[in-house]
């Protein structure tokens, strides 16, 4: 019962290799930040299918923190950057 | 009686590795950032949720199935907000209309 698991764990897992290879080679800063949130679901994903064919229920808490690990940095990242765009922003109103 | 819960483990698993696919397929596929977000967030949770939900008969444990769904809650959380907060940077650095 485990191989088709662990076959679709690699079938996903190249499927966000292949996301990934297009995400990270664009120029846009904000799609770059997108390559985490596609690493962090199909990460996601693919721990949790390989946990279950090794029945070993710690692959679901490393999933948890995978999952919550992207999510911060995503925030993280708009943070930053929208302090960056306020200021911006906040002068172009000014002016208008 | 578990040939049952396999087929249902099997198909399940495989819906959400086809909606892996697509969400990736959309993601190479759509030309505007804020679409590619959008294929992105939307398909690949609804991949982990059929994934979590194909893959809920084989957790050992009550509280196992458990955190698998509290995975799942997490992934449609932080892709929803992480999703929000992208498109705002991205609505703030576009020239206003």
């Amino acid at each position: 019962m485990a191989d088709p698991f662990t076959g679709a764990a690699l079938f996903i897992l190249t499927v966000t290799a292949l996301g990934l290879f297009k995400v990270l080679r664009s120029e846009i800063a904000v799609e770059r930040m997108m390559a985490v949130q596609l690493l962090g679901t199909g990460g996601v994903a693919a721990v949790l299918l390989l946990g279950a064919a090794s029945r070993s229920p710690a692959m679901t808490d490393v999933a948890l923190l995978l999952m919550l690990l992207a999510a911060v940095s995503c925030a993280a990242f708009t943070s930053g950057q929208s302090s960056l765009g306020a200021d911006a922003s906040e002068q172009a109103e000014d002016e208008a | 009686m578990t040939s049952l819960a396999n087929a249902f483990t099997l198909i399940a698993i495989g819906g959400g590795a086809l909606l892996f696919l697509a969400g990736t397929l959309g993601l190479l596929r759509f030309p505007d950032t804020l679409s590619r977000l959008h294929a992105l967030s939307k398909a690949d949770n609804l991949g982990l949720g059929l994934i979590v939900l194909g893959l809920l008969p084989h957790a050992e444990t009550f509280t196992g199935g458990l955190k698998l769904v509290c995975v799942w809650l997490l992934a449609q959380i932080s892709a929803a907000t992480a999703s929000q907060l992208i498109a705002g940077v991205l609505y703030r650095r576009k020239p206003r209309p």
